[in-house]
């Protein structure tokens, strides 16, 4: 019953967006996740929110005015994260905050009708459209590309920057790349699970794969696949919740909740095997 | 008369308001091995990192090959005396000592099989061959230690900066690093930070201590002046094992290793 869901071009559309996304995720989700800047792609995510706020109160799409709020603050916070080091917090909280302001106040000052906001906030995969869905497919053509191009140094730099700089290479240009690829990101990912919940789907599924992965292509692997398919269950149990129980539950928090219960089950497994092998 | 390796002329820098070195002085030739002795805080691990471009002095001036430091990163091998990095990241040994060879690689040129060479050769230098596929965390502080030493290796430095490289290896293989070193001394100048002071004298071609002041008179000995000077204490205080009854705690342990 549940798989009759396919016949629905809007799920069908949900389930290209929530894969396409996954690939994004997946790949960038590992960087952040290695390079332990999970909390600067949360305020990157928020501060997207500021942009979708201009758009509606300008009247310009929401999505290229969360692109453009999100490659900026990528690129200041990144800036400022190599000038001050850790001591960040207090900024990254800062544009988090003010993203969030930003676009609660402009949507509501926005004349007409209200647009929903949760659909931003916590994500309405089945309301994507086409076009979106081509936006998440440029963004994953581009982090593929670049990635591929710059594998050994985007890893240098997070695995060992004071060394990477020692070598000569680029590190500040380097870092920024890989802040703007993950704007982008938080970009795709926004109508999958909302600004709020990006956090948890670039973070999970890497720091699943981590815990079973020597090498950082698997990590990408296991972590693209791990994200497709809480995307695609979170999707499939909105459904049938709604199908056969009559519950309208949206698929962004689903999906977040299936991403951490793995990350539980995860590292249970984890453990226990450590057991195992100590004896 | 040949272009000095490292020149630091009168080189004066502070971290946080805390003076850390003072009216530095240090000229390294080509084919040099300077052992680099002082105390905790001594400013042995900033010297190295002026030398490689990260930190920037706030009076004087440095040239490494005769051009500024950061120009003339990648010609540097550096082994830190700290690993920052993390031990779950998914990387092998063989990947991390190939991080030497991004040096002048440029970012659009593929890693070449000599690249993979190099990596091999240098970890079979440090003995470290059989572990070359192992995830980096999967190592004893011993031999992530000398991976750290076959990726400076990898660069195939004209200069190799070593900070405390034997500070978590046994007897055994911190004598075959320093045999290593030795050898490799013929080709590669080279600067090793230690504060075991016997080893130092034993396998280096000259000696400098410094306590934000750099006492080297391009030699292999130590005059009691210059320890004095660098340790606060006279020498054979030190060398005869009764450092304790006139030395402050922190300088016992310093000190009183040999």
């Amino acid at each position: 019953m549940t798989l009759d869901a396919l016949d629905f071009p809007f799920f069908q559309r949900a389930l290209v967006a929530g894969l396409l996304a996954s690939v994004a995720g997946g790949v960038i989700g590992t960087y952040v996740m290695v390079r332990r800047i999970v909390s600067v792609s949360g305020g990157i995510s928020h501060a997207a929110f500021g942009g979708v706020g201009l758009g509606y109160f300008l009247g310009f799409s929401p999505v290229m005015g969360a692109l453009g709020f999100g490659l900026l603050s990528g690129i200041g916070v990144g800036l400022a994260y190599r000038r001050f080091g850790s001591g960040l917090d207090t900024l990254i909280a800062m544009v988090w905050a003010v993203g969030m302001a930003l676009g609660m106040l402009l949507i509501a000052m926005t004349p007409g009708y209200a647009p929903d906001l949760t659909s931003y906030l916590f994500g309405s995969l089945v309301l994507v459209s086409r076009d979106y869905i081509l936006l998440i497919a440029g963004v994953d053509l581009v982090i593929l590309v670049t990635v591929a191009v710059l594998f050994d140094h985007l890893r240098a730099i997070a695995f060992d920057e004071e060394f990477a700089q020692v070598v000569g290479e680029p590190v500040a240009g380097l870092f920024l790349t890989l802040m703007g690829l993950t704007a982008l990101t938080v970009v795709s990912l926004m109508r999958v699970v909302g600004v709020i919940l990006v956090i948890a789907l670039l973070s999970l599924p890497a720091a699943i794969a981590q815990q079973w992965s020597e090498d950082l292509r698997n990590m990408m692997l296991v972590a693209v696949l791990v994200s497709a398919f809480c995307t695609t269950g979170g999707l499939f149990l909105s459904f049938w919740l709604s199908v056969a129980w009559g519950l309208d539950a949206p698929s962004g928090p689903l999906i977040v909740l299936l991403a951490a219960s793995l990350y539980g089950l995860s590292s249970a497994f984890k453990a226990a095997g450590k057991t195992e092998v100590s004896r | 008369m040949k272009e000095p390796i490292v020149e630091m002329r009168d080189l004066w820098l502070s971290l946080k308001g805390r003076p850390i070195l003072e009216a530095v002085d240090l000229t390294l030739e080509e084919g040099d091995y300077l052992g680099l002795i002082g105390p905790n805080g001594s400013g042995k691990t900033t010297l190295l990192r002026v030398i490689l471009g990260l930190l920037s002095p706030d009076r004087g001036t440095v040239r490494v090959f005769g051009q500024e430091p950061a120009q003339a990163r990648g010609r540097i091998g550096y082994v830190p005396q700290y690993t920052r990095f993390d031990a779950d990241f998914p990387m092998s040994v063989l990947d991390v000592v190939l991080m030497g060879r991004l040096a002048g690689r440029g970012l659009f040129r593929r890693q070449s099989d000599r690249d993979r060479d190099v990596a091999l050769s240098s970890l079979e230098k440090v003995e470290m061959t059989d572990l070359a596929g192992r995830q980096i965390g999967k190592l004893s502080g011993g031999q992530l230690q000398r991976v750290m030493i076959a990726r400076a290796l990898a660069v195939e430095p004209r200069l190799l900066l070593l900070d405390e490289p034997t500070a978590s290896l046994d007897t055994r293989v911190g004598v075959s690093v320093y045999e290593l070193l030795k050898a490799l001394s013929r080709e590669v100048t080279l600067v090793l930070v230690s504060h075991d002071v016997g080893v130092i004298s034993r396998y280096v071609k000259t000696v400098a201590c410094l306590n934000r002041r750099l006492y080297y008179h391009r030699s292999k000995e130590i005059t009691p002046e210059m320890f004095e000077a660098a340790y606060g204490c006279p020498v054979d205080l030190v060398a005869h094992g009764h450092a304790h009854r006139v030395l402050a705690d922190h300088l016992v342990e310093e000190a009183g290793q040999d």
